[in-house]
């Protein structure tokens, strides 16, 4: 299988370690992935502001650049639901098609079509929150949701129990979205920064040390916001811990 | 439409400065949604109640001209007087005309979401009307000066201390009495004399029985039995959306509503209103006030199903912290959002990008509206129809742009060792100062991806990463 990487701007850009860990772990797992480096954005920042016309260019972008691969896999559940779910700034082409149906969010490529359970190299003895955004909770389905009442499943929890040492803390309101929101992050501040402190104050009353997620974008919020409070939490991408990285 | 564009970021700045309203409103409401999950779980047919629900709703939306001529047609042979209303103009007048008719100077109601839409209570002052809210929460709001904060329970921003001070100024009682049960006993002894000598009652609907021409209100503190009987004469103000077709169908909605809205199996009073008391009056006001033409919007027209039960406000991280007051609307939250555009696209313009899309809100729908991807929707066209502030609109396109252009971009974070640095400074400057109001910026790092992965994987590779294809050459900017 030939697997396209991509890496968001804000991961290229702030996270360059979850890009690599990503690649890395793909490469670790016996795939052949190429990252293509005319890749800028997936066309979300404007979409989801409602300035569809202007996320025409990076769509087509995107597509010129994956169209090629069997499979493109991304380590962010935003930019997976994005690309699968919205994405229609340009014309539906075959190429267009062909992108949409073979992206994949990290997680849901190792779980669902590399059917991945263990990481042997991989050793975290920390006890960790799991913070499912949005995305990849409520979109992607990579986990149950609280307000449907369905039977418990969790994607991420399924792959991080192949790590060893590694413990869980559940925070009280698992399931609360922390706030990010893209550009909701700037222009309802108070609103989101509010809902970030509350999310990192959960997972650290419940006792994580660190708080783990498959979007780097409700990372790098959070952990604005717990950084502005003093509040000792430390951030890491699933991709970093499922690679083996020991902090 | 010169209307000034609704401010819910600053609106919501003020709210959660203020730490104790904060603390109470997210974790009430939170309660809220936390109780609707322990009934939900109760109910192992709640999601088959929920399709049901929404198949009944759509039904009746797509043959509500057959529905309202039935329901008419049924209530006038139970001897309720129905009347239609196409604005909130038309309704209030229909009011002060039955009132007038019958030399009615006071009204007493109970809560009514259309007659908020209608500002009916200015209207009737006018022409010399008294109009009493008899559910607490409303009256507190309506002697505060306020919109109501929220579907259910209109007043939850506020705290014991200032409905204190609100029954203090209104009704001479002690500022600092904060006693909960003292303020309801005050209220009471304020509504009684008010009610006992009412002229007229009113009161909403919650449904409306197409085939029995009856109607069915709910409430908990059995003020609209009190403000529909005791008068004599009982208008009562219903959106026309709120038919559903058969008697068996509230077997469904009933069974929703109190679940979804507080959490508790059913409300304390579920009156059904089939025709006047003897010697009285009934009379029915259909209001169409921008349903007609919400029925008519392909993307937004299902928003019509809304049964009023707030579980999209109680569930919404977003509502639950920045308060009612802020949508500057007489819906808030989740589903405000999505209905007040249809009022005033530019006074609501901001209350779709009030949300982060978390979608919670359509899960707890118990009618199943699509509520966070009619957020999606909303966005866009509001900015099709120039909506959107200049500056926001101007970023968005210079990020599209930039987005498009590969190289131009790489240009734009390249030759420097932070990308943080290096960010052009439209986005510096207007776009990311807000961040770090209350957050830190994300740490600098010494090297992109884009740039580790040259350096060390690009060149060992099949060789074909630079190429993005043929099309490549040309310009990539559309």
């Amino acid at each position: 299988m030939k697997v396209g990487l991509f890496v968001p701007c804000y991961i290229d850009a702030f996270y360059p370690r979850v890009g690599i860990a990503t690649l890395e772990l793909l490469e670790r797992l016996g795939q052949q992935v190429d990252y293509p480096l005319e890749q800028t954005c997936c066309g979300q920042p404007m979409a989801n502001s409602g300035c569809n016309s202007d996320a025409a260019a990076a769509e087509a972008l995107f597509v010129r650049n994956f169209e090629r691969f069997d499979a493109i896999v991304m380590p962010s559940g935003s930019c997976a639901h994005h690309v699968r779910d919205h994405f229609d700034a340009i014309p539906q082409t075959d190429a267009v098609r062909h992108v949409r149906a073979h992206t994949y969010e990290l997680v849901e490529f190792l779980h669902g079509v590399l059917k991945v359970r263990d990481f042997p190299w991989a050793e975290f003895p920390h006890t960790v929150g799991l913070h499912n955004s949005c995305g990849t909770l409520r979109a992607l389905r990579t986990a149950s949701m609280s307000e449907l009442g369905e039977p418990p499943f969790s994607k991420p929890m399924d792959l991080l129990s192949g790590v060893r040492g590694i413990r869980f803390a559940t925070p009280a309101r698992p399931d609360e979205c922390c706030g990010f929101g893209g550009t909701f992050s700037v222009a309802e501040e108070a609103v989101s920064a509010r809902m970030g402190l509350d999310k990192v104050r959960d997972h650290h009353n419940a006792g994580a040390e660190y708080i783990v997620s498959a979007d780097s974008s409700c990372i790098m919020h959070q952990q604005g916001c717990a950084e502005r409070a003093g509040i000792p939490l430390r951030f890491i991408h699933i991709a970093e811990i499922l690679n083996g990285t020991r902090e | 439409m010169k209307d000034k564009r609704i401010d819910h970021a600053g609106a919501a700045a003020a709210f959660i400065a203020d730490a104790p309203h904060l603390a109470f409103h997210d974790e009430r409401l939170w309660d809220m949604r936390q109780k609707r999950d322990a009934q939900m779980h109760l109910l192992p047919e709640w999601q088959e109640l929920r399709t049901l629900a929404s198949q009944i709703k759509e039904h009746a939306l797509a043959n509500l001209p057959d529905y309202l001529e039935q329901f008419e047609q049924n209530a006038t042979r139970n001897g309720i007087h129905v009347h239609w209303a196409r604005d909130g103009a038309e309704h209030n007048r229909i009011v002060a005309e039955i009132l007038q008719a019958r030399g009615a100077t006071t009204l007493i109601k109970s809560k009514s979401m259309v007659t908020e839409e209608c500002d009916m209570r200015p209207y009737l002052a006018a022409r010399g009307i008294t109009v009493t809210e008899t559910d607490l929460g409303e009256r507190i709001q309506q002697l505060d000066d306020q919109l109501p904060s929220h579907i259910v329970v209109p007043a939850v921003h506020k705290l014991t201390g200032d409905v204190a001070r609100v029954f203090a100024t209104h009704y001479g009682t002690d500022p600092n009495a904060d006693d909960p049960r003292q303020l309801a006993e005050a209220q009471r002894q304020a509504a009684r004399p008010v009610i006992l000598h009412a002229d007229a009652g009113m009161t909403g609907a919650n449904f409306a029985v197409a085939e029995t021409g009856t109607f069915v209100v709910c409430t908990n503190e059995g003020n609209a039995d009190l403000s529909a009987t005791v008068p004599g004469v009982h208008i009562a103000t219903l959106g026309i959306e709120r038919l559903v077709p058969r008697m068996s169908d509230l077997g469904v909605f009933v069974r929703m509503l109190s679940r979804s809205a507080l959490g508790s199996p059913i409300t304390q009073y579920t009156t059904h209103f089939r025709g006047p008391q003897d010697g009285g009056e009934m009379h029915v006001i259909l209001v169409d006030n921008g349903r007609s033409a919400r029925l008519g919007m392909a993307d937004f027209w299902t928003s019509l199903k809304c049964i009023r039960c707030g579980a999209c406000m109680n569930t919404c991280p977003v509502y639950r912290r920045s308060g009612g007051l802020s949508y500057g609307a007489v819906y808030s939250g989740p589903i405000g959002a999505i209905i007040d555009p249809t009022f005033n696209e530019r006074k609501y313009s901001t209350l779709p990008f009030a949300s982060t899309l978390n979608g919670s809100c359509t899960n707890v729908c118990p009618v199943r509206i699509d509520i966070h991807d009619q957020l999606y929707k909303w966005r866009r066209v509001l900015v099709d129809h120039h909506q959107m502030p200049f500056v926001k609109r101007e970023i968005m396109h210079m990020a599209g742009r930039l987005m498009g252009q590969p190289r131009l971009y790489r240009a734009a974070i390249a030759g420097t060792e932070t990308a943080l640095g290096t960010l052009p400074r439209f986005a510096l400057y207007n776009w990311l100062n807000p961040w770090g109001r209350h957050r830190e910026l994300p740490h600098p790092v010494k090297e992109t991806f884009h740039g580790w992965y040259r350096r060390n994987r690009a060149n060992d590779g099949p060789g074909d990463s630079g190429k993005a294809g043929p099309e490549q050459a040309k310009d990539t900017g559309r």
